[in-house]
């Protein structure tokens, strides 16, 4: 159950997405979400549309794998789109009611930029290995190291945190299978008492962890980690014409969505 | 009566996806009441998969446990009820510890079957006689408590359920020598004053054959040796074959063996192994 949690989910393949650097991918997934944002007419979000689906296609991302990360935001999204089509002015599909021709679109337009949003950010989670994404943005944040800024601890710590996601999803198994051989039920009950039934799981979860943290600290430190001052890495990354080609693109786009905003469409 | 019966059981992990995998496959097995049985075999051969089956922890894809006469999967109560009638320790039980006293954690599992509050009182102090834990360490928390303490304080959770079966998976991992005999000698004790099934999964073959009436020996999800120590361990060679240790006794007698002397086949105590060498002598002397 608690397997098909996708955050953050990586898919090993050979496409030129993967092989894409990852810091052209973070500048390219900043470009796509500010054009997403320029789209306000239905070509704007055919562009967008049809961009992100060719890109799903080069990577050999299925649809079925989009669907499946998009299932835990269907809340946010149907209530977005019960928002939008209640409360736009506009001219009502029958005389007298409430729901307007106006706001069927809106609702289908904002629908279209949450999900086309979530998927562009997946399409880079999904090609780049967590590593090779926070190298990527160590670099790129590079420059704020000047304003003091902890850049380098901050990207450890989330490559961390991303390495023991697995780990603690499957300690977290571990534990609910021990405590309910002892009888726990996390099923049934109240919500007050399926709250309350997670404190065993959610205890002996922290104390390891915290476990862990000291193991992993300890273990750094014995390969004389000092922080990253002077580290060097076993796999540079270097920008190839590919990368300088996709950025151009990335672009194009950019500027093709910024032009059709100004022309109203 | 909790004798436990087992009919071609099979577990599929992921089924439906790539990575389907066929953990466990045409498990038979009659476990009965009083019973010390070892369940032995090398990593990812499906032992684990298998006692969480005992305890409708997991759900087979196919086949059927009944314990006591009724099938354990029947409706979700009996999934609930199985629970206490079949105890469960996990591996490294102490990393389960939550409660702010060792006594709270070791009433958590009578207070899940809503007990009245002597009943469980005089089982939690039941269960840590059982296991050894002094009265004194009752009040105390979990956490200041060393790593051999903290895994009896884990199993007399379990036994404060007082289950007709209790399984242990390696229950001795990762403790020193002493540490490992007198969990072993609680777990006897409990069996005797109880009459308790006791299954051990262990890999601590010395453990296996000092204890165990029955062995149980499981290879790539299936059963493929079953029955007495002398008449697993008589098959050694095979043993070690698929990747399994044999007792420090055995290794000896084989050695022996292959140095051309004539050793009886089943050794597996060093009382066994004195025995066949004092014969041995013996007869080279007269």
């Amino acid at each position: 159950m608690l397997k098909d949690i996708t955050l953050g989910q990586f898919f090993p393949g050979d496409t030129i997405a993967h092989r894409l650097d990852p810091r052209t991918k973070l500048l390219l997934v900043t470009l796509y979400i500010v054009a997403l944002f320029q789209a306000k007419g239905w070509l704007g979000y055919g562009i967008i549309t049809v961009v992100t689906l060719s890109c799903m296609r080069i990577s050999h991302i299925s649809l079925k794998n989009i669907f499946k990360g998009l299932k835990p935001m269907i809340f946010i999204i149907s209530l977005t789109a019960l928002l939008n089509i209640f409360y736009t002015q506009g001219t009502p599909i029958v005389p007298g009611w409430i729901i307007t021709w106006e706001g069927i679109a809106r609702a289908i337009q904002m629908v279209l930029r949450i999900a086309l949003l979530i998927t562009g950010t997946f399409l880079l989670t999904y090609t780049t290995s967590p590593i090779a994404l926070t190298d990527g943005l160590e670099i790129l944040l590079g420059p704020l190291k000047k304003l003091k800024l902890p850049i380098h601890e901050m990207t450890i710590m989330m490559s961390m945190a991303l390495r023991f996601i697995p780990t603690l999803i499957e300690e977290t198994d571990k534990i609910m299978s021990a405590q309910k051989a002892r009888g726990a039920d996390f099923e049934t009950g109240s919500l007050v008492d399926r709250a309350k039934a997670l404190l065993p799981v959610l205890v002996p979860l922290f104390v390891s962890a915290f476990r862990r943290a000291d193991e992993l600290a300890i273990a750094m430190e014995s390969r004389c980690y000092h922080g990253g001052e002077g580290r060097t890495r076993m796999k540079q990354l270097i920008m190839a014409g590919r990368d300088y080609i996709a950025l151009m693109l990335g672009i194009l786009l950019l500027a093709l969505m910024i032009y059709l905003k100004k022309l109203g469409i | 009566m909790s004798e436990i019966i087992v009919e071609k059981l099979r577990h599929i992990y992921s089924a439906g996806t790539p990575f389907e995998v066929a953990a466990i496959e045409d498990i038979d097995l009659v476990i009965p009441q009083g019973q010390l049985a070892a369940v032995i075999g090398h990593t990812g051969s499906g032992k684990s998969t298998f006692i969480q089956h005992l305890n409708a922890l997991l759900s087979p894809s196919s086949g059927k446990v009944s314990c006591g006469g009724k099938d354990i999967n029947e409706s979700k109560l009996s999934r609930k009820e199985v629970k206490s009638q079949v105890g469960l320790v996990f591996q490294y039980p102490e990393y389960q510890l939550f409660e702010e006293t060792v006594y709270k954690d070791i009433a958590f599992g009578p207070r899940n079957m809503k007990l009245p509050e002597e009943e469980i009182d005089q089982r939690v102090r039941e269960a840590a006689g059982f296991t050894g834990v002094d009265e004194e360490l009752l009040d105390k928390s979990p956490l200041e408590l060393s790593g051999g303490q903290k895994r009896r304080v884990a199993i007399a959770g379990v036994i404060a359920m007082r289950p007709g079966v209790l399984i242990l998976d390696e229950p001795t991992a990762g403790l020193d020598p002493a540490g490992c005999r007198q969990i072993l000698e609680n777990i006897c004790a409990y069996r005797e004053k109880t009459g308790a099934t006791v299954i051990i999964v262990s890999h601590n073959m010395d453990d296996v054959a000092r204890i165990a009436e029955r062995i149980i020996v499981f290879s790539h999800g299936r059963i493929v040796m079953d029955g007495t120590a002398r008449e697993v361990f008589s098959r050694a060679e095979e043993l070690v074959n698929i990747g399994l240790d044999v007792p420090h006794a055995t290794e000896l007698a084989l050695a022996l063996k292959k140095q051309g002397l004539p050793m009886p086949d089943g050794i597996y105590t060093h009382e066994q192994l004195l025995q066949a060498v004092l014969e041995l002598k013996g007869v080279a002397a007269c």
